[in-house]
């Protein structure tokens, strides 16, 4: 219960964040990728102002025992440059600069009840299957 | 140049490092949006369904608040509509899995980790992306 609340409400505070930053808006998005149109740096504000509350916070949270509300830190272990992680960069890259939506700001625009968000997050979901059956099949 | 938000990327930026922050201090866990995603949609009852769907519930109540707080609609201009849209929510899903990770979880936190891994991913998504709006914008239109 209290981590579901405390997740809750770090989900909220991350929803705002993307909604006052305007990351949630893929015109904002595809104006910092498009280097060559009108360059617009609000994402680049934006990276680099999470970045300094995390490039700080983390070391000194992990250097605690545990979490809070948890007996362990639950943090990824893989290590190696391998092929599905930059053929999956690869392919992410390509789609998020086709439409400018990342897996965030999707579904916090849920909100927004705009058909063409709800359009990208089923095809997400779908894509998230078809990705599971892959990493299945690498694994064999 | 489009005129940038300044001060609502900033608060903004903060609010997500903020949240990152939040999560790694009380439940431990990386702030990686597709991989919280993946948890909810193949229904993995042992690996913590309730907080996972209690933080996507919260991103959406999130921008919820935000058009109630600024008595505003959410700044919102679609690039991309039908087709398109489908195409590129599939490419992001698959590549977010095999990935292992978006913006959010390699971006944002896995550089906070120093993490090769989340290095290499956001500067190769990054470059791609940069690359695949020239392309669709200014080779192909």
């Amino acid at each position: 219960m209290k981590t579901s609340l405390a997740a809750l409400l770090s989900g909220i505070v991350f929803g705002l964040g993307l909604a006052i930053s305007e990351m949630i808006n893929p015109a904002r998005v595809i104006g910092f990728l498009d280097i060559s149109g009108q360059w617009d740096l609000t994402l680049m504000l934006v990276m680099g102002s999470a970045l300094a509350f995390t490039l700080i916070g983390f070391p000194l949270i992990t250097r605690k025992a545990h979490p809070i509300l948890a007996e362990k830190f639950t943090l990824p272990t893989k290590k190696t440059l391998d092929l599905p992680l930059i053929s999956g960069a690869v392919l992410f890259g390509i789609g998020w600069g086709l439409a400018g939506l990342c897996p965030g700001p999707a579904i916090a625009g849920l909100a927004s009840l705009n058909p063409g968000i709800f359009l990208f997050v089923a095809a997400m979901i779908a894509g998230q299957f078809i990705g599971l059956q892959l990493e299945k099949a690498l694994a064999r | 140049m489009i005129e940038p938000n300044v001060a609502g990327g900033l608060i903004g930026g903060s609010l997500i490092g903020i949240s990152s922050l939040l999560m790694l201090l009380l439940l431990g866990r990386i702030t990686g949006i597709s991989g919280i995603l993946t948890g909810i949609i193949t229904w993995n009852k042992t690996d913590g369904l309730p907080w996972r769907a209690a933080f996507i519930g919260g991103l959406i109540l999130g921008a919820v608040l935000y058009q109630i707080i600024f008595g505003r609609p959410l700044p919102l201009q679609m690039q991309a509509d039908g087709v398109m849209l489908v195409l590129a929510g599939l490419l992001v899903g698959m590549g977010t899995r095999l990935g292992s990770g978006c913006t959010s979880g390699h971006g944002v936190c896995g550089i906070a980790r120093r993490s090769p891994r989340s290095i290499v991913s956001t500067v190769t998504f990054m470059a791609v992306a940069v690359i695949t709006v020239y392309l669709t914008r200014h080779v192909l239109a």
